[in-house]
This record gives structure tokens, sequence and C-alpha cells, in this order.
């Protein structure tokens, strides 16, 4: 159940094993597909696997949000505690949002034509062995 | 391929550049892994040549639902082992599993031997035999970092690459999976090494909507919940397989200073506990594993005078801190990780290279060879000697050194001292001298390794030996691994992977099979092995085990070898049995 109020946040990220347990439920439970390409949240690794670990996700902004703003059509629709929920019936799959993001956590999914958009639903929090990822009240 | 009914194969020919892809239909059968693999070796082996002559096969093989249930993680490599002459097998996690469904292939067949040195680019159907010249040579690590930099597909790929050992051909050289993981045993780097491949990478865009949401998603969470919610994992999580160190040697099966001895004065020293406290800096997992065993161990060396310092990273496990710890009587958690990185850049398994140099050290002691031949003072509780003899070895660096890079069978059977060189079949062994149901396990065991069927947990189970329930035990298990091993999970997860979970997994994922078909295809697997076995010409009972293992007690106390033979003897007639079925 996706609660409004809160927000996806990669806080741990020190402690990760780079199972990308969240990554393969994601998009199981957002796309109904099995590959970790579909997921809204991303595992990467800086210097190969003796680097960190990084996640690479919506930081869920407020106010200002540099994706919905870049959207001509309004298919990105602000959260109240931050991020967006995307509309797929609006989206005219232009990607502006892709390139608007400064953190690069928007995918575009070339087969359906839509971007891939975390909804902060927490469901990879859930799946997170280690507890780096936390499905928190987005206070200030 | 998941949700097909075809087995996909990709074949490469370096030889010739050719390329080609086949959707085998006809390969269903084999449910995917260590069945399709071994099928494709069945056909594709020339029994007559050499294990290394540029024709001979290698083969990688992935499960009928790798990357989407947790902990099946696992790839299978099959090849005619340089090692022991017949059937090669080993296993490696990492991420090649996810990479080669997300590539989009269920198998690879790589034949011939490539005019110059090369690494193949694998992205989905993109197949690329790219030069290699610029890195032959290099060691593993550094070959790593050099394909990272020079090629696409982070996050997603894996990169598979040998270090010098395995362009020496040293005959138990491994291929380093994503820098942590290892196709260690049996020798694949050499395979790899003969065929001029220097390193592989994996990568693809494929994605795949899964089929039955509700069923699938049901048996994901339950599974994931049984490996992360119960204690079932625990230990491999927690202190990892190094837990074993001090369980093991309490029994008096921890196999020390080349098993002159079945307990080490230092095990406390090198124990789970000891490296946790003196080396533990993370952990790590493979990918689709919420588990994350890998344990990475690190330490501070001094290069030089003027507080020169450097720092190295390595994975370590209980195989690792017997076989360069205990067996060559080195006490101290940090010398264990430097050997161990000299094995990660040399590129060999560091089981056969910890026990060929316990061998050499036992061999000088004795006069069998003599310093002229090691080149060095080779002695037990001298790890910076060892480091260097394992760099003398990777390299091969004179006769002595040649010849033990064929192996510890080969090298006792040259200079002499046979009788104490720990080898079963070719193989260098496990750390485990627990008893006839691991000696008896390693010899009748497809690939001669603890693996196979266990047979160091038969030991510790038993109160009461009873030689012929043993075997039995031996059988079923063996039995049981060739349909495990076809879905290729981590056997870490075998007690989650129990019949009723496979069943479920599989039909969830739309594989409409039951018990007695899972049955049948272990059966229909385990036949094909047996089968290639005897055409490489393997028979058990022509085994000849070395004198040292029942000298020196294990936890059943001294062996006898007419047990051994007889239990061998019922092994086969079971083999015969299962032969003479039709699956």
């Amino acid at each position: 159940v996706t609660s409004n109020m809160k927000v996806l946040k990669a806080i741990e990220m020190n402690r990760c094993i780079g199972c990308l347990s969240c990554m393969i439920t994601c998009a199981a439970v957002n796309q109904q597909d099995h590959s970790i390409l579909k997921s809204a949240i991303r595992i990467k690794t800086s210097g190969g696997l003796s680097g960190k670990f990084m996640a690479v996700v919506c930081q869920a902004c407020k106010g200002d949000v540099p994706c919905a703003e870049a959207c001509p059509s309004g298919a990105l629709i602000k959260r109240e505690a931050g991020g967006v929920l995307l509309d797929k019936e609006k989206c005219v799959g232009c990607q502006r949002c892709v390139t608007a993001c400064t953190v690069s956590a928007i995918s575009f999914d070339r087969v359906a034509l839509l971007p891939i958009v975390c909804k902060h639903c927490g469901v990879c929090a859930r799946f997170c062995p280690h507890r780096c990822l936390h499905l928190t009240e987005g206070v200030d | 391929m998941l949700y097909e009914n075809a087995i996909k194969v990709l074949y490469i020919d370096l030889a010739t550049s050719k390329i080609e892809i086949k959707r085998r239909t006809d390969l269903v059968g084999y449910l995917g892994g260590v069945g399709v693999a071994s099928k494709l070796l069945e056909e594709t082996m020339l029994p007559e040549l050499s294990p290394l002559a540029s024709e001979q096969p290698m083969i990688l093989a992935i499960g009928a639902v790798s990357g989407i249930y947790p902990l099946i993680t696992k790839t299978v490599a099959m090849f005619i082992s340089p090692l022991t002459g017949e059937l090669g097998e080993s296993y490696a996690g990492g991420r090649l599993a996810l990479s080669l469904s997300m590539a989009g292939y269920d198998a690879i067949v790589i034949q011939g031997k490539a005019p110059r040195p090369s690494y193949i680019a694998i992205d989905g159907p993109n197949v690329e035999i790219k030069d290699a010249r610029a890195i032959w040579g290099m060691d593993s690590d550094v070959v790593g970092q050099f394909l990272r930099e020079q090629e696409k597909g982070s996050g997603k790929r894996s990169i598979l690459r040998i270090g010098p050992a395995g362009e020496k051909l040293v005959k138990f050289a491994s291929v380093c999976v994503d820098t942590y993981r290892h196709f260690g045993r049996l020798g694949l780097g050499a395979v790899m090494g003969s065929k001029h491949l220097k390193a592989m990478i994996v990568t693809g865009d494929k994605s795949t909507k899964v089929s039955n949401f509700k069923d699938y998603f049901r048996v994901y969470q339950s599974i994931f919940k049984s490996v992360t919610e119960t204690d079932m994992m625990a230990k491999y999580h927690d202190l990892g397989t190094s837990i074993n160190v001090e369980t093991i040697n309490a029994l008096g099966a921890l196999p020390t200073k080349n098993l002159m001895s079945n307990r080490f004065e230092s095990a406390d020293q090198i124990g789970g506990e000891a490296f946790a406290k003196n080396n533990l800096v993370r952990k790590m997992a493979c990918t689709g594993c919420p588990v994350g065993c890998i344990h990475i161990g690190q330490f501070r060396r001094e290069f030089d005078d003027g507080y020169e310092y450097d720092t190295l990273s390595v994975g370590y496990d209980y195989e690792l801190i017997y076989s360069l710890g205990s067996l060559l009587g080195i006490g101290t958690t940090d010398e264990i990780l430097h050997l161990i990185e000299a094995t990660e850049k040399t590129g060999m398994d560091a089981i056969s290279a910890g026990v060929a140099l316990a061998w050499a050290t036992e061999s000088l002691m004795k006069g069998v060879v003599t310093e002229a031949d090691t080149l060095l003072p080779l002695a037990f509780g001298d790890s910076e000697t060892y480091y260097q003899a394992l760099m003398y070895l990777g390299r091969r660096e004179n006769d002595f050194y040649q010849v033990l890079g064929e192996g510890t069978r080969f090298a006792g059977a040259t200079y002499g001292g046979k009788e104490f060189a720990l080898q079963v079949a070719g193989n260098e062994i496990p750390g485990y001298h627990t008893g006839q149901g691991n000696l008896v396990g390693l010899t009748v065991g497809a690939r001669h390794s603890h693996l196979c069927n266990a047979g160091y947990a038969v030991d510790q189970s038993i109160k009461t030996f009873d030689e012929n329930k043993a075997v039995d035990t031996l059988f079923d298990e063996e039995l049981e691994r060739c349909l495990l091993n076809s879905l290729v999970i981590c056997l870490f997860a075998r007690k989650v992977y129990n019949r009723e979970t496979v069943g479920k997994a599989l039909n969830a994922a739309g594989y409409a099979l039951t018990d007695i078909d899972l049955t049948t295809i272990a059966k229909r697997i385990y036949t094909t092995k047996l089968r290639i076995k005897e055409k490489l010409g393997f028979d058990p009972r022509q085994v000849k085990l070395p004198k040292r293992f029942f000298e020196t007690p294990s936890i059943h106390g001294p062996l006898d070898p007419a047990v051994t033979e007889r239990m061998i003897d019922r092994y086969v007639e079971k083999c015969s049995v299962l032969l003479a079925e039709k699956n």
C-alpha cells in the first residue's frame, strides 16, 4: 500500500551487499518484469566490486521538482511528501524528465515508451536484507 | 529461456570467429544448468584428444529460473578437466547468471583456439571476438580494471578473466568472475588459456514480463522469507564458512601440515571469530542473493621502509583457510589473506595450489626433492616463502614448478612421494579428513569434490558407521544435486530448495513438472555425467588413493582401505543399475 506521506531514502549504502534484491523486487512488483532494467531503483558500483555501492533512485524533491517542471504534458504529478507519480495516460514519451533529473534516477522503458519513475511504495526497502533502504515520513 | 520451450545456445568458434545461435527444443528435458551443460559436453567433446586440444569445448550454462528467485545465482562450467583428464565441472556466482539471462542465453559453447590472444564481448545478440594482446600476461585483478574501463554495461555486466597461470596452462588455473567469485576447481583457467581466451564480458538488456505474477511473487516472497528470517542461512552470513575451522579442528578432521596431522595447534587463531575480529571489513552478495556470504578481509602490508604501506582486500572462506592455512602450518589471518591474494593475482585454484605446496614442503623435508628444485627453503609456517612459491608456480618458473603446475598427482608420480600427494583421482583434496564418507565421496563423486555428495556431512551425521547406508546416502545426495545444479542454485541454500520448494518455484514460472518428473530429470542428468566419465576412461575402482589418508586418523579413527574398496564397489554397482534404467 502506497502512502502519499512517505518517501524512500537510501540512507545506509555503506552496508549494501550488492544483492540487487531491491531491483529484482521493484521490477517484478511495479513493472511485472523479471529484468532489473525495469527497476526504478538502481544499485551501481563505482570502481568495480571493490568500490562502494550507490543507490540511484528518486531523491523525493519537494517544491521545485525538476522532472515535473520539464514535463510538457502534466504527466508527472507532485506527491505531497516529495517526488512524483506518473500518469501514464498523459505521458507522451518525450523523455524530458529523464534528462531533467540531476541524479539520473529516471530511466526510459523503450518497449513501453514510458519513463520508469519511483513511486515511493517502499517494496524495495521491505526486501533489503541489510536495511540500507528506508521508507520514511517525508519531513523536511 | 524462461517461458519458452527451448534452450538457447550460443556457439562461438574462436578459430574461425563463427558465431551461431541455436534454439534447442530437444534439450528441454535436461532442464538447464548442469543438465544442459552435460549434454552439450557429451555432444561436443573429443575423448580421443587431450583435454587442452583446441577443438575441446568449454560450456557455460544457467538454469530454468536463474535470477528470478533468491539464491539461484550460479553458473556452471563444464569441460574436460586438464587436471584429472576427465569430467570437469565448476560453479561460480557473482553476476554471471543474471548477465547471461539478460544477454538472452541459457548456455554458451566455446570451441577452437583464437589465432591471437582474444577476449569475447557479449552484449545480447552482439557477440564480438576482440584483440587481447595488450592484456595478455596481466594479473587477474588488473585485467578486470582495464575491461571495466574499456567495455560498457556497468551495473549489469559480468566479467570473467584468467591470470598468468591460465595462460601458462597451470592445470588447476582458475577463472575469476566479478572480482570475488571463481570457477576455481579443475582447471577451467587452463582451458581458457589453451584457447587464447583471456577474458569474457557478458551483458544485455533482455527483459521478460512476469507471466503469472500472483503465483510467482507468492513463491518468491516465501523463499525470501525463509532465507532472511529463519536461521537456515545465518551461518553463511554471520561468520561465514570460516566458522568451520574450529569445528572441523575439534573433530580432528582439519588437514594440517600436509595431513601429517588432523589438528592444527593455531586453529583458534585462524577461525571465523579471528578473521572477523582482525580483518573483516564488509560482506557482499552474488546478484539475487539476500544472504551475502562473501566475506572480505583486509590487511595492511608494509612494502618498504619509510612507513610505506598498501592495503589489500580479499575474500576468504573455509576451504582457503584450510589449504593456505592449516595445511601449510600458517597460523595468522594476515598471512593467510596474503597467500589468498597471490592465488587471486596469478589465477590459481586456492585449494589445489595449497595442496601442491604442502606436498612440495614435505617432499623437501624428506629429500624427495631438493632446494635446487624448489628454489626456496619451503617450510611449514613460513608464509613469505610460500608467497614467492605461489608466484613461481603461477609462472612455472623452472622445471620443478613446471611439473608441480601439472598437479599434485603428476608431481608425486614424477618425483616420488605419491603416498603423501593429497589428491583423489587427480583433484587436490578439500579440507575434511572426516572418514570413509568423505574419502569414498571424493572418489566416486562426478568431479571429485566435497560438493558432489557431501561425504564429510555423512561422516559427521552418523554415530555408528554403516558402510552400506553411507554409500546409499552418497548416491542419493549426488543424484539430488544433479537436480539442484540443473537449476544452478547456490548449494548453501540446499535446505531451502527442498523438493517442495523446487516444485513450487518451477510451477510458478510456468514449468508444469511433477515430483516424479524432477526425479527423472535428475537421473537423466546423472546418467549423462556417468556416460561422459566412462567415455573419458574413468573407473572409480582404478583410483589409487595415497597412503596418507589411511595413516592419519579421521574422526572415525584410522580408515581401513578394505572398507573403502568395498564401498567404492557398492557405489559402482548402484551406478550400473542407474545406467541400465531408461531415463
